[in-house]
C-alpha cells in the first residue's frame, strides 16, 4: 500500500506538539466512506460513540461528552478532520487514534498498535466529508 | 447559537475532587435504588447470608472460626468498614479491607486463602461491610499514599488514553455511551452490578474501568491498586457506606 510523507504545511501546528512521528504513515489510497460509517458506528472498534452522538443506529446508546458528528464535514475541512483523528489537542480527550507512543499503561493486546490503522483513517475520514449540514 | 452550544457546555467542565458528593446510588434508576433499598430484594444479600453462616465455621487446622477471636460481628466490626484502607501498622502501607479479612483467613486461621472473587471472599466482605452500612467513610487521609493515590487517579492511560479524572471528576452526571457517569465512589462495595449479574469487588470495577480505555490494570493487590482504593475513599469522606449496593 502506498504511503507518503504529510509536509509540514498540511498538518496545523498543534500536531507538531504532540511529537507523533506517526503521522507520516498516511496512506494515498482514497478511503472507503462506507467502510469508515462502519468503523464508527462499531463503538467496540472506534470507540467513538462512546463520546459523541451523530446520525447513527441506537442514540440512546450514544454519550454527550463531545459534539455531535453530524454535519461534521461541513465545519472542518478534510484536513481538519484528518488532524482530529491523528492528533487531537492535547489538552482533549479525544484520543489520538494514529498514536503509539507518549502512552501509559496501554494494555498487552494493545500496546504498540494505534486505535485505528492508516487505513481505517482514511475511511473514517472519507466519511466524516459526507456529513454536512442540512 | 445550537451549534456552539455543546461547545459552551464543555468549556464549563469542572476541574479537581467533587464538592458535592453524589454517591452512584443517586445516578441509579429508581428500579435499581429500589432493589437496594429492600434487603429482600437486594441479591447482594445472598452473599452476606454466606459470610454470615462463614463467620461462624470454623477453617484450618486451628478449628478457630473468625467469630472465635472477634464475637459477635455485629458488634466487632460495626464501623471498621468505613475506616478502611488504613495504613498498617505492621507495613506502613495501605491496607484494604478485603486484604486484611484475607490475612487473617491465612495467618490466623492458618486456612487456605479464599481466591479473589469467589463467593466466599466476597459474602465475608459483604457480611464485614454491612456492619457499617450507614456510616459516613472516615479514612485516615494524613499519610502521603493519598497523594499518591490521587496521582494515578489523574494519570491519563491505556490506549484510550484518559484518566480516572477525566471521567470521574470532570465529567459526572455525563453520558459515556449508554451509561451515566457515576463520581466513581468506593461507598458500596462489595456491590451487585446488573451488568455482572453477579456481586463485585472495588477490585473488579477499577480492573474494568482501566480495561475500558484499553489499559493494563493494576494487579489485585498492588500498592498502586492500594493507594488508588485509599484516595478515592478519602475523596469519598462523609459517604455513607451502602454495602451491599446494587448498581446497573
Ligand atoms: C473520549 C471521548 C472521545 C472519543 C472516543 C472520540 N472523540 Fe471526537 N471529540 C471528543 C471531544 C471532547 C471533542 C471536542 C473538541 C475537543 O476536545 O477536541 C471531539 C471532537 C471531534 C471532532 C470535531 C467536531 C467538531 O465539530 O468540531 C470530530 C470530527 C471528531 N471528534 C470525530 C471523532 C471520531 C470519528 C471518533 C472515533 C474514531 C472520535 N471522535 C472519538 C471526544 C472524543
Ligand atoms: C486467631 C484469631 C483471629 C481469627 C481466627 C480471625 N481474626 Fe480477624 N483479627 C484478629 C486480630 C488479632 C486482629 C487485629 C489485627 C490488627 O489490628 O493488627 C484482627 C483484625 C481483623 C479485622 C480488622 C479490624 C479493625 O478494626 O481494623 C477484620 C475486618 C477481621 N479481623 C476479620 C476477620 C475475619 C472475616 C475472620 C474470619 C475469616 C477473622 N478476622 C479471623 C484475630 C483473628
Ligand atoms: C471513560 C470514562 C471512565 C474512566 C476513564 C474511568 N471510569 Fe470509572 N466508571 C465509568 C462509568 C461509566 C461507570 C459506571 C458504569 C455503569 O454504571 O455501568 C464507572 C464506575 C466506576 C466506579 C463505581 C462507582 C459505584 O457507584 O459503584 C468506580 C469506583 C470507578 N468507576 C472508579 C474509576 C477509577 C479509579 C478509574 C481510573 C483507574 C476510572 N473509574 C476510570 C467511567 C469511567
Amino acid at each position: 500500500m502506498p504511503v507518503r510523507a504529510v509536509s509540514r504545511g498540511e498538518l496545523a501546528p498543534g500536531i507538531l506538539r504532540g511529537g507523533l512521528a506517526l503521522v507520516a504513515l498516511l496512506t494515498m489510497a482514497a478511503g472507503d466512506a462506507s467502510n469508515g460509517r462502519a468503523i464508527i458506528a462499531n463503538r467496540q472498534l472506534s470507540a467513538c460513540l462512546l463520546c459523541h452522538t451523530g446520525p447513527f443506529p441506537d442514540p440512546h446508546l450514544q454519550g454527550n461528552l463531545a459534539p455531535s458528528l453530524a454535519g461534521a464535514g461541513s465545519r472542518l475541512t478534510e484536513a481538519a478532520l484528518r488532524q482530529r483523528l491523528i492528533a487531537p489537542d492535547p489538552d482533549s480527550i479525544m484520543p489520538s487514534y494514529a498514536a503509539t507512543a507518549g502512552l501509559h499503561r496501554v494494555g498487552k493486546q494493545w500496546a504498540g498498535k494505534p486505535v485505528l490503522t492508516p487505513q481505517q483513517i482514511d475511511d473514517v475520514v472519507a466519511f466524516l466529508v459526507t456529513l454536512r449540514a442540512p | 447559537m445550537k451549534r456552539l452550544l455543546p461547545l459552551l457546555l464543555l468549556c464549563s467542565i469542572a476541574a479537581g475532587p467533587p464538592v458535592d458528593l453524589r454517591s452512584g446510588y443517586d445516578d441509579a434508576s429508581a428500579e435499581t435504588r429500589a432493589m437496594q433499598d429492600d434487603d429482600g430484594g437486594n441479591p447482594g444479600f445472598l452473599w452476606v447470608r454466606e459470610g454470615e453462616a462463614q463467620w461462624s465455621q470454623p477453617a484450618g487446622p486451628l478449628g478457630k472460626s473468625c467469630a472465635s477471636c472477634h464475637g459477635d460481628a455485629t458488634v466487632s466490626m460495626r464501623g471498621v468498614a468505613a475506616r478502611y484502607p488504613l495504613i498498617d501498622k505492621a507495613t506502613n502501607r495501605p491496607m484494604t479491607l478485603d486484604r486484611r479479612i484475607g490475612e487473617c483467613r491465612t495467618d490466623r486461621q492458618q486456612a487456605e486463602a479464599l481466591p479473589p472473587e469467589s463467593d466466599a471472599a466476597l459474602g465475608l466482605a459483604a457480611y464485614v461491610g454491612l456492619q457499617s452500612r450507614g456510616m459516613p467513610l472516615n479514612v485516615d487521609a494524613d499519610n502521603p499514599f493519598v497523594a499518591a493515590g490521587r496521582r494515578l487517579f489523574e494519570t491519563r492511560m491505556g490506549q484510550l488514553n484518559l484518566s480516572c479524572a477525566q471521567c470521574h471528576d470532570d465529567r459526572a452526571g455525563m453520558k459515556l455511551a449508554g451509561a451515566v457517569i457515576p463520581q466513581g465512589h468506593p461507598n458500596g462495595y462489595p456491590e451487585y452490578r446488573l451488568e455482572w449479574q453477579a456481586m463485585g469487588s472495588l477490585n473488579r470495577r477499577l480492573r474494568n474501568c482501566m480495561v475500558g480505555v484499553r489499559a493494563e490494570p493494576f494487579p489485585p493487590d498492588s500498592p498502586e491498586m492500594a493507594a488508588l482504593a485509599l484516595y478515592l475513599a478519602v475523596r469519598a469522606k462523609g459517604l455513607k457506606v451502602e454495602t451491599p449496593a446494587v448498581r446497573p
